[in-house]
């Protein structure tokens, strides 16, 4: 059986057709054509997955599309601002080489974006503690504990501006 | 012209990957993401049999399911009916029999990813299961066992002979032996196998691939196919970590078929379990150790037995032997050795290339040794290492002279006199002890323990394997500004070779503008991104090209002093030169003695690793990693320590927790479930040190800088957690059972 479902992803309604058991990372993937959203394990450990619904991290390979039928869905491809300048946490990746190949960094992103708005300057231990959900093969996670408090600077910067643009 | 080495973005900066922005956004196309319109998707049936006879396939089950393009098996290889990297012995698809749990065995090509995989189940196979050979000892030496291949189960001996072990054994005031284990250690890239093969035109076909390196890939795939290696074109798609595990062809001849066979592009996708059984793993070792010293711990010599478990394949298995016996010492001088290192044949899962080489599983072995023979002589870990340390002059194994700075003493000095961390008190929040919140006992068990370790890499590859790389480098005026293009096959990995390639033009050129080309098959080759010589052999090959560049610039520049180099290309046009880089040839090892310069370059470093470890839960945390690393000079340091972060992180993993385990030729985890590789959790901070002694037979006096940390990290923490239990371990990766349930620890 076939289910219409809408979605709004990274602020944009999209509407699909599909299977019951149609998984949500195959949902972005395939039928919504967002490849940025990466599979790394397919059953929850590695987090590579990870989206927000409702602006809460997930694991799309464990939900099942039809479920997020009316919900919001942010995935890395709708972390930058429309004109596309980067969000903090990108930025930050990006300059701290907290990458390498690269697969796991959409994941790592939409974790650190939501961990940032909850807590926006975060000790070593909370860095620690909110991305231990990922797994990276690459970096050995030192450049990704800097990236993460290089972010939360960067995102303290750009509130700082937006405020002194307000006044 | 001159080189400013200090060029903005140039040679020694820390400059950023020109790809962080696309993979920050999402937009960067692993092999994966790659999509075309009316594309099929291809699945693989795999042997659940580690041996078996094949009596009957029937496609018929496949091909009447809608949506099923082609189901192909043995019958349907165009060309050649088996591939392999140095040696063809593994069939494309099976054929009359299965030698391991996984081989391949029929395809299916379908319009959705879920019906081929369906359908490739629907293949109906009749197996008659046959004894497995699973004991490589059993392999090595028995002569009643079965042979997984026509001639034996032994792919190569390689023995080293230095002097006489019989005649210096009577002079050794001091003995030790050990036996030590290795398990079979998973690359676990991230981004699972992925490739789409696009049928041409000309009967040929497009292959947009993730692997290591494109010319051999297409020099396997070419003859399977029936196909001139012309009409097999390969372009590097984005690649999700390799470590090895993309030397070997995994579905490129397999897509290939289907696509040839369709008239349709065909992508395929493996998932995490596939992966598992669809690329070679590391080598696990047998390895049985003899040291002999004097009282005051100097090395008399070495007698070793090194078995290596290749599994059912040749693959890369000889160059790790070679790897394992030339550098079965490691970096310590010793007047005789004997070593006997074995790769052999069994049923079990195919070996081939981890990063580190062959030499991560000797090293294991010979830095625990140095333990022991430490404590048999009263001698600090470090102070024993120290006096048999090699430096600039010594010999190692084979005979090579160290003719390049090799400074292991000072960096042991340096690392030891590094600070160590505080104790954590008992009662401490218990996300700082080992097991984290799940942690029962609130820390009364922990004991600290501190290990070092040093380890010998070679780097490049050895025993007088052609090792070049190609590079086109084009100069010119784009939108009035001078431009650089350079063009190789080099796989980027995630490494970051992209970065360093521009960075050599740069520097070279004198030129801030520079684009580094997506590689392909229509540049020479680049050689392999493994062994740690990307930045060594296609660096040189970039660099080699720059210099023609800039020769040929010189002389425009004498004829007409008034241009400036803008006006100069935009009047004679672009520069193009294209140059092949080689590093010094090396020679094979000795069949009889193992002896000749079988290396170009070698590379040290040396780990120190504190533990915590609860000796009641057998729970393990690492609380800190130092590293010592020597890399001739530093190309991009930022690049260059996410490199030793990540080496180190993999060393850790074997040391405590990464094995597949295979049970009668079966691979009972194949998932990051039960095959778990260090989290954030586990990965301690790291104190780095990076030493810039310059090799100068190397670009820029580089030294290969990717594997070696791969190496001294696991027995350095697997010696912290010997010295914070007082248990022997031999066997790695240390499960808690070996630490909680000892006989010792539970009486
Ligand atoms: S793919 Fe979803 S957690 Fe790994
Ligand atoms: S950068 Fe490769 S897995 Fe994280």
């Amino acid at each position: 059986m076939n289910h219409p479902i809408t979605l709004t992803v990274n602020g944009v309604v999209r509407e699909a057709t599909v299977p019951a058991r149609r998984l949500l990372s195959d949902c972005l993937r395939h039928d919504l054509g967002l490849t940025g959203t990466h599979v790394g394990c397919e059953h929850g450990v590695c987090g590579a997955c990870t989206v927000l619904l409702d602006g809460e991290p997930v694991r799309s390979c464990l939900m099942f599309a039809a479920t997020a039928d009316g919900h919001e869905i942010t995935t890395v491809e709708g972390l930058a601002a429309a004109d596309g300048t980067l969000s903090p946490a990108q930025r930050a990746f990006a300059e701290c080489h907290g990458l390498q190949c690269g697969f796991c960094t959409p994941g790592f992103l939409c974790t650190v974006t939501a961990f940032l708005r909850e807590n926006a300057a975060p000790t070593d231990e909370e860095v620690v503690e909110a991305i231990s959900g990922n797994l990276c093969r690459c970096t050995g996670y030192q450049n990704i504990i800097k990236a993460v408090h290089r972010a939360a600077e960067l995102q303290a910067e750009t509130r700082a501006d937006k405020e002194e643009g307000a006044r | 012209m001159t080189i400013e080495t200090g060029r903005r973005s140039g040679v020694g900066e820390s400059v950023l990957r020109p790809d962080g922005t696309l993979k920050v956004t999402g937009e960067f196309a692993y092999a994966s993401d790659l999509w075309l319109d009316g594309m099929l998707w291809g699945a693989t049936l795999r042997s659940p049999h580690p041996s078996a006879w094949i009596r009957s396939v029937d496609i018929g089950p496949a091909l009447a399911m809608p949506g099923v393009f082609a189901a192909l098996t043995h019958r349907n290889v165009p060309g050649e009916k088996s591939y392999g990297l140095e040696h063809r012995d593994q069939p494309v698809l099976a054929v009359d029999e299965v030698r391991y749990q996984g081989e391949p065995v029929a395809l299916v090509a379908a319009d959705h990813p879920e019906t081929a995989r369906r359908a490739a189940a629907a293949i109906v196979v009749e197996y008659e299961p046959r004894e497995a050979v699973v004991d490589p000892m059993r392999a090595a030496f028995d002569p009643d066992c079965p042979a997984v291949h026509p001639n034996g189960n032994l792919v190569r001996h390689q023995p080293v002979r230095v002097g006489d072990v019989g005649a210096a054994a009577t002079g050794a005031e001091v003995v030790v032996t050990g036996e030590y284990e290795v398990g079979m250690q998973d690359q676990a890239f991230l981004g699972p196998e992925s490739g789409l093969a696009v049928p041409a035109e000309d009967g040929g076909v497009d292959l947009y691939i993730a692997t290591q390196w494109l010319h051999v890939d297409r020099d396997q795939i070419a003859p399977c196919l029936g196909l001139p290696p012309g009409k097999v074109r390969l372009s590097l798609a984005g690649v999700g970590g390799a470590f090895g595990a993309r030397e070997d062809l995994s579905m490129q001849i397999h897509a290939s078929m289907l696509a040839l066979r369709t008239g349709r592009p065909v992508k395929m996708v493996y998932g995490r379990e596939e992966s598992f059984l669809g690329h070679v793993h590391r080598h696990p070792a047998r390895m049985r150790y003899e040291h002999g010293a004097t009282l005051d711990g100097r090395l008399v010599y070495v007698k070793a037995e090194i078995v290596l478990d290749g599994g059912a394949y040749r693959s890369s298995t000889p160059a790790v032997v070679g790897n394992a016996a030339s550098l079965g010492v490691g970096p310590y001088e010793v007047a005789d050795i004997e070593i006997d290192a074995y790769g052999v044949y069994t049923n079990n899962p195919p070996c081939g290339a981890m990063r580190g080489f062959g030499a991560v599983q000797a090293c294991y072995a010979y830095e625990s040794q140095m333990d022991r023979l430490a404590e048999a002589c009263g001698l600090s870990p470090v102070e024993i290492r120290t006096r048999n340390a090699v430096s600039q002059g010594s010999r190692i194994a084979t005979g090579q002279l160290i003719d390049t700075p090799a400074p292991l003493a000072e960096m042991l000095a340096e690392i030891a006199a590094m600070p160590l961390p505080e104790p954590v008190a008992v009662q401490a929040d218990l996300r700082l002890l080992p097991g984290g919140v799940s942690q029962t006992t609130h820390g009364e068990g922990v004991r600290r323990g501190v290990g070092y370790a040093v380890g010998l890499k070679n780097i490049c590859f050895s025993e007088g394997f052609d090792d070049y790389s190609t590079a086109q480098v084009r100069l010119e005026s784009l939108a009035g500004e001078p431009h650089v293009l350079v063009h190789t096959a080099a796989a980027e990995v995630g490494q970051g070779l992209v970065t360093v390639q521009a960075q050599i033009a740069r520097t070279e050129l004198g030129v801030d503008r520079v684009t580094v080309a997506p590689a392909d098959t229509t540049v020479g080759s680049a050689g392999s991104s493994s062994a740690s010589r990307q930045s060594y052999v296609t660096g040189g090959a970039v660099k080699t090209a720059c210099e023609a560049v800039r020769q040929r610039l010189d002389a425009m520049r004498a004829e007409h002093p008034g241009l400036s180099l803008d006006e100069l290309l935009e009047r004679f046009g672009p520069i193009e030169e294209t140059r092949e880089y080689r590093h010094r040839p090396t020679v094979p090892m000795d069949p009889v003695t193992g002896q000749g310069d079988t290396h170009t370059q070698l590379a040290l470093c040396v780990h120190r690793a504190v533990v915590d470890v609860d000796v009641e839960l057998g729970l393990v945390k690492v609380v800190e990693l130092a590293a010592v690393q020597d890399v001739g000079k530093i190309l991009n340091p930022l690049a260059l320590e996410g490199q030793i972060h990540g080496g180190s992180a993999q060393g850790l993993g074997l040391a405590l927790m990464e094995e597949i385990q295979v049970r009668d030729g079966r691979v009972l985890n194949p998932s990051f479930t039960d095959y778990l590789i260090p989290t954030i959790l586990d990965m301690p901070p790291m104190r780095l040190s990076i030493l810039e002694n310059p090799d100068p037979h190397a670009p820029y006096g580089l030294r290969g800088a990717g594997e070696p940390p791969t190496l001294s990290s696991t027995p350095a923490v697997a010696a912290a957690v010997r010295a914070a239990t007082g248990l022997p371990l031999t066997r790695v990766p240390i499960r808690p059972e070996d630490i909680a349930l000892t006989p010792a620890s539970i009486s």
